[in-house]
């Protein structure tokens, strides 16, 4: 099961820039929430704190609260342990190149030392199948480089690996845009079968596609969020111009 | 098709669209439902799939943050080791050498008395074997190494490329005492007989080639270390012309230009740096060179005016009396002598490779 | 369309003025002679190392036998004899030197490619690895002489180890950063973003992914140290006996050929010749292999 995000205050910085300004939101538990607007708005950056990504780049800092349920992310746990319950699916599908499409899928669990052969069997089984690739792969799961895939399927078997730790949150970084139109609509259909047993984090830079998949959509404009929303307000009668102006496709 | 539409027109149309592309049994594509804030009680929802084991155990586990922090405490250890070992050879150096230091001081370096005997100590004729030996080398290696890089990357048809540039590397890995074996047993014999009496005869007027040619001296020296500098100074000439942009090499093409005019205002123009770089690493690998120097130099401690006069160079002379030297002066100035070589190689290597970073700083940027 | 009055237009260039075609051959010639010169800087270069690839061939087949890898060498004026315990020998302080020298190299690297992005002190340590690289091996052996040898007041086996090993950190120190940077960032992310500590992250996905790469930097800087001799002169110094103790005087094949090479007789430079055929091969085959593995094992698929 899901937990519920809440955000409170968070700003953010790469070096001197400012890329996120004072977000406050609350993602529901077990739902899809869409996150738009223009490249460069921050909407990568607002994600990629949310499970401490963002940190890994030496020069990106971070403040305000974020409380997964009732633990506060920047002060009860470590990262480590935060990425583990909050999984994140990348822009660009990301496989390790030189693991086995079952390695890929395990890697979360034997490289945080999960020893249980029987249960990684399964989870792997079953991530895959909850990433619609199971029947594409079943075959060669051990024998094909999770490289060797295409790019829609590898970014399915990403989506797979970040299933097999079963995370409460799922993230996910724009997880179509570098993908076919047959792959991208796969993508969304597994996002719409996940999110009644997974809190779904999507950012995309194509507004049908949060229009399609996300009940809460959210609009970013230059590190702000202008407008919260139900999907359906935000895209039928929005409440700020910019976001009107940005739906109907007036800038960006 | 009009930006200003209505919102509704412009859902419907992304409903649609999802729909064309869908070649699945989507749910509903698009969702009208109520903003949501808390997950609605009434809602059904699917139970997870496992009972999660997984996630009791990665709960467990803890941060990591203690093994975190010592493996980068280790790393960062073994990385200063690096400084350490610089620090330590250049201490122990000095610490060694303090006897001679103390004793002959700066003069050390201006004097030419040799005498182990009488406990006389004067590094000039190394000095002067060393510099004359390395400027020999880079005088035969330099053009040649340019040729060899300028026909690699520029002129060498492509199936030849790799073989060549393997060639050329075979010789980097060959060891110096393999050279000096091969020197002793072939090039000094060829030296004595054939090239040193064709010398003679049509460059004598330079007064450089004059006196006894046994085949050990300066001139054979310079040779050997050149054929050993040879394939450090093109590689790294080649992997500069190489980082240069094509688009460099076809704007001047597009102009009419001929091939080497190309390659002289495309290539070496933009690389000249990178190159000079390149020959100083040389110098500094010919600088230090001792064993195949050693072994055909002739081991002498003078300075002489012509090349077929036996030498010595800084190298060679620590390798050929240290472990004679007795006497702890006669020991520490021979340390003292590597102190200074040490020393020099450090400076020169230093702004070989500022020179060399500075051209290729700005080729491809890393993924970072 | 516009009412600007056209310029005239411009009377073609003539190209086949008698100048114009002056130029035009000159500019060919030099082509060519530029073209040629850089063919026979190749053909000069390539000379020497078949002229003594050939006579190394020649020289040392000829002299190479049995007795050479079993025998010890044999007392001046006594025939045969070979160098079984400088083979033994340079085996002992290499393997000694790659246990030292490997991890420490690796472990540096790393931390310039992982821990030390744009730091000052990880591009201190780069500055510091290439000059390093560049410090002549003589220079090597006195340091650990005076460190070492004369502390303990003979020359040994582990002495000659370190003074290898030390020449060893500095190229597989920029090799495996050079091949850490070759790793695409994702791939971390990756691993990071499933909640696996950096430790883990670093061994288990980077450093693996970018392993042919790193074995090809560790071969290298091996087969490299494997034909100095300067720095085991006054470290290892040679054994004409069977020695496997460290902490003794021992054999190296590099040693073994310059003394018989330096030496008045005509069997010890049959030796010598035969020394250097077996070092070289081993050499050889092992920058090949590693050429042939590097050029398979790299990246597969990666972005």
């Amino acid at each position: 099961m899901g937990v519920g995000i809440q955000v409170q205050d968070l700003n953010a910085w790469y070096g001197s820039t400012h890329t996120l300004q004072d977000i406050n939101l609350h993602i529901p538990a077990n739902h899809a929430t869409a996150l738009i607007g223009p490249s460069g708005c921050g909407k990568s950056t607002f994600v990629r704190c949310l499970n401490r990504m963002h940190e890994t780049n030496p020069i990106a800092r971070a403040t305000g609260v974020v409380k997964m349920g009732e633990l506060d992310i920047y002060k009860d746990a470590s990262p480590v342990e935060i990425r583990r319950r909050i999984g994140m699916v990348f822009q660009r599908p990301n496989p390790f190149p030189t693991m086995s499409i079952y390695d890929n899928v395990a890697s979360g669990l034997k490289l945080n030392g999960f020893r249980n052969r029987r249960i990684i069997d399964e989870t792997v089984e079953r991530s895959l199948k909850q990433a619609a690739l199971w029947e594409e792969v079943k075959d060669d799961l051990k024998k094909k480089s999770g490289a060797s895939l295409s790019g829609g399927q590898q970014q399915r078997m990403c989506i797979a690996r970040a299933l097999a730790v079963d995370p409460e949150v799922l993230l996910m970084d724009e997880p179509a845009s570098a993908l076919d139109p047959v792959s991208t609509s796969k993508i969304e259909d597994l996002i719409f079968q996940l999110k009644s047993q997974y809190t779904i984090v999507i950012v995309t830079h194509n507004m049908q596609q949060a229009a399609r998949v996300a009940e809460n959509t959210g609009f970013f404009l230059n590190g702000k969020m202008v407008e919260f929303d139900s999907t359906h307000k935000i895209f039928t009668n929005p409440r700020d111009k910019r976001t009107e102006d940005y739906i109907t496709g007036r800038f960006g | 098709m009009s930006r200003a539409e209505d919102h509704s027109t412009t859902l419907d149309r992304m409903t649609a669209d999802h729909n064309v592309n869908s070649d699945s049994s989507t749910p509903p594509a698009l969702i009208v439902s109520h903003f949501v804030q808390e997950p609605a009680p009434g809602t059904p929802q699917a139970p997870p799939p496992e009972p999660s084991e997984i996630r009791r155990f990665l709960s467990q586990r803890g941060s990591g943050a203690f093994a975190d922090n010592s493996f980068a405490g280790v790393i960062l250890l073994c990385a200063c080791s690096i400084f350490a070992i610089v620090i330590f050879i250049a201490a122990i150096l000095i610490k060694s050498s303090h006897l001679s230091i103390a004793q002959f001081g700066l003069k050390f370096f201006s004097t030419s008395d040799w005498d182990p005997v009488s406990g006389q100590f004067g590094a000039l004729p190394f000095i002067f074997g060393t510099l004359a030996t390395s400027f020999l080398a880079l005088l035969i290696a330099v053009p040649l190494a340019l040729g060899v890089a300028v026909f690699i990357s520029e002129l060498c048809p492509r199936p030849l490329r790799a073989p060549i540039s393997f060639l050329t590397e075979l010789l980097a890995a060959i060891p110096s005492v393999v050279y000096g074996l091969w020197a002793v047993f072939v090039l000094v014999p060829l030296m004595r007989d054939q090239l040193g009496p064709f010398l003679v005869k049509y460059f004598g007027w330079t007064h450089l080639f004059e006196g006894a040619n046994f085949g050990v001296g300066l001139l054979t020296a310079g040779i050997i270390l050149a054929i050993m500098i040879l394939p450090i100074i093109s590689s790294i000439t080649r992997d500069i012309m190489l980082s240069v942009p094509n688009h460099q090499r076809e704007a001047v093409l597009a102009l009419g230009a001929t091939r080497w005019e190309m390659i002289r205002t495309g290539v070496l123009r933009n690389a000249r740096i990178g190159i000079v770089g390149a020959v100083i690493l040389g110098l500094g690998r010919a600088l230090g060179e001792t064993m195949a120097v050693t072994m055909v130099i002739g081991n002498h401690a003078e300075i002489a005016h012509s090349l077929f006069a036996p030498g010595n160079t800084l190298a060679s002379v620590i390798a050929n009396e240290f472990s004679e030297a007795t006497g702890d002066l006669y020991l520490s100035s021979l340390i003292e002598i590597g102190l200074a070589l040490f020393l020099v190689t450090i400076i020169v290597n230093a702004i070989a490779r500022l020179l060399v970073w500075a051209v290729t700083r700005g080729a491809p940027a890393r993924v970072s | 369309m516009s009412s600007t009055p056209m310029l005239p237009p411009r009377p073609p260039i003539d190209f086949d003025t008698p100048v114009m075609r002056f130029h035009r051959s000159r500019r060919k010639v030099t082509n060519i002679v530029v073209s040629g010169l850089a063919i026979l800087a190749t053909v000069i270069v390539i000379a020497p190392l078949v002229a003594i690839l050939v006579y190394l061939l020649y020289k040392g087949a000829s002299s190479l036998n049995f007795n050479f890898f079993t025998k010890i060498p044999a007392p001046v004026g006594e025939e045969g004899g070979g160098m079984a315990n400088s083979i033994v020998g340079s085996g002992i302080i290499l393997v000694l030197a790659s246990l030292m020298g490997i991890p420490i190299g690796i472990a540096a690297g790393v931390y310039l490619s992982e821990f030390g992005r744009g730091k000052f002190l990880a591009n201190a340590i780069r500055f510091t690895a290439d000059v390093l690289n560049g410090v002549p091996s003589i220079v090597m052996g006195i340091a650990i002489y005076s460190l070492i040898v004369m502390r303990q007041k003979h020359f040994s086996a582990f002495a000659g180890g370190v003074a290898l090993a030390i020449m060893m950190v500095p190229t597989i120190t920029r090799t495996t950063e050079e091949m850490l940077s070759t790793v695409p960032h994702a791939i971390r992310e990756a691993a990071l973003g499933l909640g696996v500590p950096k430790w883990r992250t670093v061994l288990s996905v980077s450093l693996r992914t970018a392993s042919p790469g790193i074995i090809t930097g560790c071969m290298l800087a091996f087969a490299r140290v494997a034909g100095e001799t300067a720095p085991l002169l006054f470290t290892a110094f040679g054994n004409q006996f069977w020695s496997v103790k460290l902490n003794e005087p021992i054999g190296a094949l590099p040693l073994q050929i310059y003394v018989y090479a330096i030496s008045p007789y005509d069997e010890w430079h049959r030796l010598a010749w035969a020394g250097s055929l077996v070092l070289i091969v081993m050499i050889m085959v092992s920058v090949t292999l590693v050429r042939v593995f590097a050029s398979r094992g790299a990246l597969k698929g990666g972005n």
